[in-house]
């Protein structure tokens, strides 16, 4: 009896594996229906828009705590000094709100994004060191510290504007691809992906922590985490993400992780920015 | 409970006894002598070793995730103390796409360990 149902469950992984989101050809547009389709189906009980939640999207009993804490959420310093930060002015008189006309209105789904004159593809960190130093001021280091009060404050300016990661061309498509590689690719002594635990597994327990969806991931970020006590950036978790299984990090906003946020973030077309957050 | 008496009664030493209890298993197979069987429930729990409870409701074990299967009446469904020993070593084996670490493909845990590992998991 116990042996069947086991065997099942791994049928089903199985059958997932071969699913049209880890298919050989690689189609954004099919990624995408495929994940919300799936996500929909595993979590009825979660409107669309709700995944922006995270962990606490499929999760009532933490929930309500994790709604207490937004009321005076931890970030809010964060909020004030990133707006400082911002606002300040540089050796040149100017400031980063020079770089970023249209902040007040909301810009943070605006990345990541690919820059089809420099092929690369820019996050929002990325974007306020290239705006510092064309500036002739010092770039901030990427994980933690004032790049992600600055952060913080710009997602706050764009709460409830909508994500709609695009993916033109070849080149844009070969650093979506990089990124699902990565999402989809068995790292690490322990031999696990992102997906393991963030698609197949979300909604399981590993030790006492509940694995939330990979879709809403990314619109919350910076994060007040307590876990670090402090506020920090998505490559920042990425980096303790890839070495809970025992593999080596990748450097912050090194390509590897800027392809990873942008296939990351496309998986959240449709749904709105709520950073930053906090979580435990 | 049941699982818990069942691994009693196939404890075969007293300090298997009290490991299984949970009483101080680590003085308990520091003890000279400890068995298999103390030295496998060791490593098993044991965060930066098998960490099976990450993954598994483990009789004895607080806090249990559970993205693998409970494991209990481990000798009625590995009748062959080798096939489990198979699935500890490199669980991508039977499934490819496992979910379980490969422990002893990857050299997370050495032969040994296993061995203790699954001498203890075959009381369950
Ligand atoms: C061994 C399982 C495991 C693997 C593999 C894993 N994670 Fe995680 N991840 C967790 C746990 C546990 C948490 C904390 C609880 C939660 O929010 O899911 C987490 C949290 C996160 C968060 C924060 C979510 C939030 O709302 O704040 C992000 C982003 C994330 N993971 C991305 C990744 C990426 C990208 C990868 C692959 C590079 C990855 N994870 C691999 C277990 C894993
Ligand atoms: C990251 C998750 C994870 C960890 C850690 C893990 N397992 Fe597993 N285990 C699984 C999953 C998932 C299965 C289901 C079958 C499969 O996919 O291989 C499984 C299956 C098993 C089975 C087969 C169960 C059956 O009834 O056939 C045994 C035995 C087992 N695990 C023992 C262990 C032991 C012992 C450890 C620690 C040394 C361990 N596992 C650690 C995820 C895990």
């Amino acid at each position: 009896m116990k042996t069947k149902r086991i065997l099942t469950a791994a049928a089903v992984v199985g059958a997932l594996l071969s699913a049209p989101v880890m298919a050989g050809s690689v189609d954004p547009a099919a990624d995408l229906k495929a994940v919300h389709d799936y996500f929909a189906k595993k979590f009825p009980e979660t409107p669309f828009n709700d995944f922006i939640n995270g962990v606490y999207s499929i999760d009532p009993t933490s929930r309500a705590q994790w709604e207490a804490i937004e009321e005076f959420p931890p970030y809010e310093p964060n909020i004030d000094k990133g707006n400082e930060l911002f606002h300040k002015a540089f050796a040149n008189g100017k400031s980063m709100a020079d770089c970023f006309p249209g902040y007040a209105d909301g810009i943070r789904q605006n990345y990541p994004h690919f820059d089809a004159a420099t092929k690369q593809v820019v996050t929002l960190e990325l974007a306020i060191n290239q705006c510092l130093e064309a500036n002739g001021e010092k770039p901030l280091a990427y994980k933690k510290g004032p790049i992600a009060d600055v952060s913080a404050y710009l997602a706050f300016q764009s709460r409830g504007k909508v994500f709609d990661v695009k993916v033109e061309g070849a080149d844009a498509l070969a650093w979506y691809k990089r990124g699902r590689d990565h999402f989809l690719a068995k790292r690490g002594q322990l031999n696990l992906a992102c997906a393991d635990c963030h698609i197949y597994s979300s909604g399981t327990y590993v030790r006492a922590d509940l694995l939330s969806p990979a879709m809403g991931h990314v619109t919350h970020f910076p994060v007040y985490r307590s876990a670090w006590g402090e506020i920090g950036t998505l490559h920042r978790r990425y980096g303790g993400c890839n070495e809970q299984v025992r593999a080596k990090s990748f450097k912050a906003q090194s390509e590897e992780y800027r392809a990873l946020e942008f296939f990351h973030t496309y998986l959240s077309n449709g749904l709105e920015v709520n950073g930053p957050g906090s979580r435990k | 409970m049941k699982t818990f008496k069942h691994a009693i009664a196939t404890a075969v030493s007293v300090a298997a006894l009290l490991g299984s209890l949970g009483l101080a298993p680590m003085s308990a197979s520091a003890a000279e002598g400890a068995s298999s069987v103390d030295k496998g429930k060791e490593v098993a729990f044991d965060r930066r070793l098998g960490n099976c409870l990450g993954c598994h409701a483990i009789a004895g074990g607080d806090l249990p995730g559970n993205i693998g299967p409970p494991l209990i009446a481990m000798k009625a469904r590995y009748p062959e103390r080798q096939a489990l020993y198979d699935q500890i070593w490199d669980a991508t084996k039977r499934n490819p796409h496992s979910l379980m670490p490969p422990f002893g493909r990857h050299k997370a845990l050495t032969d040994q360990q296993i061995s203790d590992i699954t001498d203890f998991i075959w009381t369950l």
